[in-house]
């Protein structure tokens, strides 16, 4: 992938910036001026980052994590000058859809703000974030595993650093595939065969739950070695039935057509409820997902059990789904300050320890490999070593993945296009090229020149 | 204009004949409307698991309604408590401002001629027409230039305009203020302020209560508004808080806190059941009020 200079890129995507919030709030307001203020203090070293930890100030940090509490409380014991205002701004849409508002009106906006890798391309190239490289952070890249640096760079830019990970594995309930005497599929035919024994042994029984969700889909696609969204500049290329996501849907259109998957929304109360009871028998989902099933699904301790993500042809392959970082706003008033909480935060051993007390899943290559993650055995899981698989997914992640400029919007239509396929359980195929012609405009409305 | 009546449909008004279609449709309405607020009831006896183990209607294995009710009062530090403030404060001032500001320009217009009233009318009557939620980005980016966003005051300030609640001043004043009434009160030496204060707000009251539960139900429910203002949970109403109580059940680290979700949304909708029962009447006469020319 080529890449402009980073300047130039802003410049050209301003207009863009300036219509994102009408896009994602739901009024239509016009065009304005975007929040300007690329020129950060800085003399480029990681020294200045040093001395404004050290002389302290006030800084505000937008997170949902759970862990962000204890997090903050441990920053500000160790850097009792420094007090950050921890604010719960909304979880991920909501969250975004205030920081765009604050962007757009000039003020308002963090220091530093969490942000899930779908939505770092969004900010990241309207001039929302501080470029970290002036501060050094480029120096982190073999902190981080490969997928999730690549998330929060673009070229020589660092806009953030990886906090979570998701490599996607196959999170199954060992009881169900035991009663339908199914064994474990480590291909999507297998896993197809199991679906249909499962759902015949058990009518209220389903292999996994699907309603259409654009985080899933676009992580199936990733795995099936499609890449659908590709950004040069302001010039961007949507391609939704290219040779990878044919070989998603072509996989994932006999479940839905047929019935096979569970109609119900993951996170919806009914979601838990079939996660502990059985009636949803597998999820290919993030490594982030034990402490989900620990704490939502408590009636299915024992059960559950982790195995690699089934694949198409045998050979190792995973992707991303979900997971996140954080980042430094060009609102702040402290960056230095800022980028120095981002990095306690995302690289300090304390940090990242009360990060995964918190039953989060890690993106540094230190935590992945150590001796003491990988032999955790929690007793949910029936004592099984489930990290080793979760870090072995991690290493399978297929390259080459980029999000779309405008995930965000592109995530929220995503149900009035593909979705409408899932409930008519009509082809995948048609639902993603109405995606498609859906993001194609959008993109040329927005500035950029889209390409199919 | 006389219109004959239809006289197959004439009936005494008094002792109106049972019509079963009719009963019929009310008790679907009924349930309709009721068996939402039973689960609810039902819910809020449940634990977390309970929840999902157990049917909608009926009690769970485990009564936990105390436990749920103490742990919404103190999950995170009380946040609930100064939620419920909040929405107080914002009911209190915006309902109450709106309720006032509205019964003295409803009542101004009515009763006294000035030049331009037909242009206030015009606009009054246009911004009846337009909801909130299309003015809430508008009037974000407005207040973002005050330096009032993620205070209270952003909240506020937009719930003290009610055209809505003007118009119906505006026409319950007409019909129920006899001009001969102020025109007496005048002659006797009463200034503007006095009578309107101590005359015509007597003959208001009914109005007045109507547009105080349209306002209030309106700041209470409020959630687009203060969604998109406040970035700082300490100043949320309990809408928005309930909301992102909910919203924990969703992503990587997800703690669903179900239970005190429901409860915390019983809790809510009690204040406003009752305020609304005790002023129903107001609410009937005030509707009806203007509907029939004397």
């Amino acid at each position: 992938m080529k890449h402009l200079p980073p300047r130039a890129r802003r410049r050209a995507l301003a207009a863009f910036a300036a219509g994102a919030v009408a896009a994602i709030t739901l009024a239509g307001c016009s065009a304005g001026d975007t929040a300007g203020g690329g020129a950060v203090g800085g003399d480029g070293s990681f020294d200045a980052v040093e001395a404004a930890l050290e002389k302290g100030g006030e800084i505000t940090y937008w997170s949902w994590t759970p862990s962000a509490e204890a997090q903050v409380a441990a920053f500000e014991k160790e850097y009792p000058n420094v007090t950050v205002n921890l604010v719960n701004a909304g979880t991920n849409n909501e969250e975004y859809t205030k920081l765009q508002n604050a962007i757009k009106a000039g003020s308002g906006a963090p220091d530093v703000v969490q942000i899930e890798y779908y939505a770092f391309p969004q900010f990241a190239l309207t001039d929302a974030f501080v470029d970290l490289s002036q501060y050094g952070f480029a120096d982190f890249e073999d902190d981080y595993t490969a997928s999730t640096w690549n998330s929060v760079t673009d070229g020589d830019a660092v806009y953030g650093l990886p906090q979570d990970s998701g490599p996607m594995a196959l999170f199954y309930n060992k009881a169900v595939f035991d009663a339908a005497g199914v064994a474990v599929p480590t291909t999507w035919d297998e896993y197809y065969e199991a679906a249909k024994a499962i759902h015949a042994a058990n009518p209220n029984a389903y292999i996994t739950n699907d309603t259409g969700d654009a985080g899933f889909a676009t992580s199936m696609i990733w795995q099936a070695g499609g890449q659908p969204f590709q950004t040069d500049g302001t010039d961007v290329t949507i391609d939704l039935q290219d040779a990878g996501t044919k070989t998603w849907t072509e996989n994932w259109n006999r479940l839905v057509s047929e019935g096979l998957v569970s109609p119900t929304s993951s996170w919806s109360d009914e979601w838990f409820r079939g996660l502990g009871d059985g009636s949803i028998a597998t999820l290919v989902i993030g490594a982030w997902m034990p402490g989900n099933l620990m704490s939502g699904a408590p009636d299915g301790a024992g059960d559950w059990r982790v195995a690699p993500m089934p694949t198409y042809d045998g050979t190792p392959a995973s992707a991303e789904n979900g997971g996140g970082g954080q980042a430094v706003t060009t609102q702040s008033k402290n960056p230095a300050l800022a980028a120095g909480f981002l990095w306690w935060l995302n690289n300090s051993e304390e940090s990242i320890s009360i990060f995964l007390e918190s039953g989060g899943f890690p993106s540094t290559t230190a935590e992945l490999s150590s001796e003491e993650f990988l032999s955790e055995a929690p007793e949910y899981f029936g004592g099984q070593k489930i990290n080793e698989v979760l870090a072995d997914a991690a290493n399978n992640v297929v390259t080459g993945w980029s999000y779309l400029p405008y995930q965000v919007y592109a995530n929220s239509i995503f149900g009035d296009t593909v979705g409408q396929a899932y409930q008519n359980r009509t082809d995948l195929n048609d639902g993603l090229t109405d995606w498609q012609d859906a993001l194609v405009e959008y993109g040329n409305a927005q500035g950029f020149t889209v390409n199919k | 204009m006389a219109l004959p009546l239809a006289r197959s449909g004439r009936r005494d008004p008094l002792n109106p004949r049972k019509s079963t279609t009719l009963l019929i449709v009310m008790i679907v309405y009924a349930l309709y409307t009721l068996i939402p607020l039973v689960w609810l009831l039902f819910s809020s006896t449940k634990t977390q698991a309970g929840l999902f183990s157990s049917f909608g209607l009926w009690f769970a294995d485990d009564v936990a309604f105390i436990d749920n009710l103490v742990a919404t009062f103190s999950y995170r530090d009380g946040i609930f408590l100064r939620w419920l403030g909040n929405t107080l404060l914002y009911v209190v001032v915006g309902a109450g401002g709106a309720t006032l500001l509205a019964t003295m320009a409803g009542y101004g217009l009515a009763k006294f001629r000035f030049p331009g009233r037909r242009a206030v009318f015009a606009i009054v009557l246009g911004a009846v027409a337009v909801p909130g939620t299309a003015l809430a980005v508008p009037t974000f980016l407005l207040f973002s230039e005050l330096g009032l966003t993620n205070t209270p005051w952003a909240v506020i300030i937009p719930s003290l305009i009610s055209p809505f609640g003007l118009y119906l001043i505006w026409v319950f004043a007409s019909e129920s203020v006899p001009t001969e009434l102020l025109e007496a009160a005048r002659l006797d030496g009463a200034g503007e302020l006095r009578t309107f204060f101590t005359v015509s707000i007597r003959l208001l009251a009914p109005g007045i209560v109507t547009v105080a539960l349209f306002t209030v139900v309106a700041t209470w429910n409020n959630y687009f508004l203060p969604l998109i203002m406040l970035s700082d949970p300490d100043w949320y109403p309990l809408t928005v808080g309930l909301n992102q109580w909910s919203a924990q059940a969703i992503g990587a680290g997800s703690q669903p806190i179900y239970n005190l979700v429901i409860m915390g949304s019983l809790l809510t909708i009690i204040p406003i059941v009752i305020a609304f029962l005790l002023l129903q009447r107001f609410w009937q006469s005030g509707l009806t009020a203007g509907s029939v020319k004397q």
